[in-house]
């Protein structure tokens, strides 16, 4: 039988730990005891504990001081204050410092019944509160996905497929292809849609804080570590999480996160103690990983573990059918928030975002539409409001990375060497940027000038 | 279990005693004896309470020696607690052989109103049949209705029927 819910009593008095085990057991509970202070927070390293009964008279470290580091160490955990009848004004101090409630002894036993039913029932309504929450957020992403080109039919149809099943996916595409927004498709597909998406870019972190991000910590993990975080293996339970830019994560978070995929359990930093996690694992890159494992850059077993099923964001140039109905929902979408009465596009605007290359894919076509909306007079926009350069047909066969390094080189040019602004205009995070600028020469040339 | 022997601790009307005896066999279809009575459990009073500890009566009960299969179930008429409640209906030994019900608190007199001998046999009855529940390894029921249902309050012990409901019969039924 499931237990309602598993508590500690903490009290140096036998006779209380016993009789109250004996009879929370009775009630159906999973009960652990402590006789002091220094037991009690052993048994917190090693275990979960719902809710925590603590006497606030015990020798050595006292219940009140108990209750403050308990919440160190588990924001989340209800702690009950036991009490006589004389310390009414400590289990005051304690309410102060965050204890749930108070009870005095001896309890009636309905009294007591009920508090511990109510204060379980509270947190439970909270967690589900704040998992609705992010649950609703996600589903009121008014962004989509959009195309009726036959690579985007192909997409749906992969997504329709695979959404329903358990397999993890590993989703590729250029920058700006949609592969967030595919990962959002395939989720909402799927039975875990009431549950969180937990999206992680994790190109942006440092090997040290995607750790800490993934898998959480615990309190004094490491400096400036002063609460136990739940990582997003942990806040995806029951749901999907997202694996961003899979391809820039260092070797040893890949054993860690094959690990996770394999065994389903997760350490949280500066903790010996594994905790069971529940997920559906989507990834994406931009990056061939096929090429990375060749190098030696990525583990084969987790890239067989990631690519159960694979589905191919085409770029935007493979698809210029889809740019008009892109191009239009776009326009609809800023004429709205712009509150402008912007209503269609020019013959010869159109021509213009046909022709161009679009190495920023999809995004590019977004941010495009935008500015060109900030600049143009109602009713149409004109192709003068795009600030598109054409390549030569020299260009377009160039590979993506030189399109890549042309573009970033020209946009950083645009914003005077802010690179801020750069990452802004380019729509991608200011890490990521620092490194294509370090990669493509630029950091080092401007570094030589000054 | 094979039998039931129901040992009255004190004072214990005779005819609440024998209602009780039908009660159990009734709703356990198991046999029940009447042992002799016993004098009150005067080693348990706690003075400062002016209460019995439930806890070291069915201590001292454990300690006698039982004959196999059987269940004993006490009855007093003494007010009953264990040290962290200020009173219980009744305790029992998880899986154990002995159980202990008070009288105490199933009195309508208790709550200041008159005298139901019949609504208190019921009671007894309910409170009996749960505690002995509880030494068959019957731990506490969600269904409100079952007997097993926790009851904190006399209440709660109207509310719910002296019957097992089919899933606590079921548990019953392997032990």
């Amino acid at each position: 039988m499931a237990t309602k819910g598993k508590l500690l009593v903490v009290d140096d008095e036998l006779s209380v730990r016993d009789s109250l085990s004996k009879w929370f057991r009775e009630e159906g509970y999973d009960v652990g005891f402590a006789e002091s202070a220094r037991e009690a927070l052993e048994k917190m390293a090693g275990e979960h504990f719902d809710l925590a009964l603590v006497d606030i008279k015990m020798p050595g470290t006292d219940g009140v001081e108990l209750q403050k580091r308990m919440h160190e160490i588990n924001p989340e955990m209800i702690v009950i204050m036991m009490t006589g009848y004389a310390s009414v004004e400590t289990a005051v101090t304690a309410l102060k410092n965050g204890a749930y409630d108070y009870i005095a002894k001896p309890f009636d036993p309905d009294d007591m019944a009920n508090t511990i039913h109510n204060a379980l029932a509270h947190r439970r309504s909270e967690r589900e509160n704040a998992q609705l929450r992010q649950t609703v957020a996600t589903m009121a992403q008014p962004k989509e996905l959009i195309g009726e080109s036959l690579a985007m039919k192909r997409v749906f149809e992969a997504i329709q497929t695979v959404g329903p099943t358990e397999a993890n996916v590993l989703i590729k595409g250029e920058s700006g292809t949609g592969k967030e927004l595919c990962a959002r498709a395939i989720h909402s597909a799927s039975p875990r849609r009431l549950n969180p998406l937990v999206v992680i870019h994790c190109g942006a972190l440092t090997e040290t804080l995607l750790e800490s991000e993934l898998f959480g910590h615990e309190k004094g993990a490491f400096t400036g570590a002063q609460y136990r975080r739940k990582g997003s293996f942990e806040v995806a339970e029951g749901g999907t999480i997202l694996l961003d830019e899979i391809g820039d994560v260092s070797l040893k978070t890949q054993t860690d996160l094959l690990r996770v995929l394999q065994e389903r359990e997760i350490t949280r930093v500066g903790s010996s103690r594994p905790i069971p996690v529940d997920f559906r694992c989507i990834a994406a890159t931009n990056r061939n990983l096929e090429a990375l494992v060749r190098e030696g850059k990525f583990r084969l077993d987790l890239f067989y573990r990631l690519n159960v099923f694979q589905i191919e964001l085409p770029p935007l140039r493979e698809r210029k059918g889809d740019i008009p109905l892109l191009a239009d929902h776009f326009l609809r979408k800023f004429a709205a928030s712009m509150n402008k009465r912007i209503t269609r596009i020019s013959p010869a605007a159109m021509d213009l975002l046909d022709r161009y290359y679009w190495p920023g894919n999809v995004r590019e076509l977004e941010n495009a539409i935008e500015r060109a909306m900030v600049v143009a007079q109602e009713p149409e926009l004109q192709e003068q409001d795009f600030s598109l350069k054409l390549s030569g047909p020299e260009h377009t066969v160039r590979s993506l990375e030189d399109v890549e390094r042309a573009h970033i080189l020209s946009v950083i040019d645009e914003c005077n060497g802010n690179q801020t602004l750069a990452a802004e205009v380019l729509d991608i995070d200011r890490v990521t940027l620092h490194n294509k600028l370090k990669k493509y020469g630029w950091i080092k040339a401007t570094a030589n000038v000054l | 279990m094979k039998k039931i022997r129901l040992l009255q601790l004190g004072e214990i009307p005779s005819a609440l005693v024998a209602g009780l005896k039908v009660g159990l066999t009734r709703e356990l279809s198991v046999p029940c004896d009447i042992l002799p009575p016993a004098p009150p459990p005067s080693y348990a009073l706690n003075p400062a309470r002016q209460q019995y500890c439930s806890t070291q009566i069915l201590a001292e009960l454990a300690a006698q020696a039982a004959p196999p299969g059987t269940k004993l179930l006490a009855v007093t008429s003494n007010d009953l607690f264990i040290p962290i409640l200020t009173f219980v209906f009744g305790e029992a030994q998880m899986n154990g052989m002995c159980a202990l019900v008070s009288t105490f608190r199933l009195r309508q007199e208790f709550y200041g109103l008159p005298p139901d001998a019949e609504l208190l046999q019921g009671r007894l009855v309910k409170e009996a049949v749960h505690e002995l529940g509880h030494t068959l390894g019957i731990a506490h029921c969600e269904d409100y209705n079952c007997v097993m249902a926790p009851s904190h309050a006399v209440e709660w012990i109207d509310l719910k029927k002296a019957a097992l409901c089919e899933a606590c019969r079921a548990t019953v039924a392997t032990v």
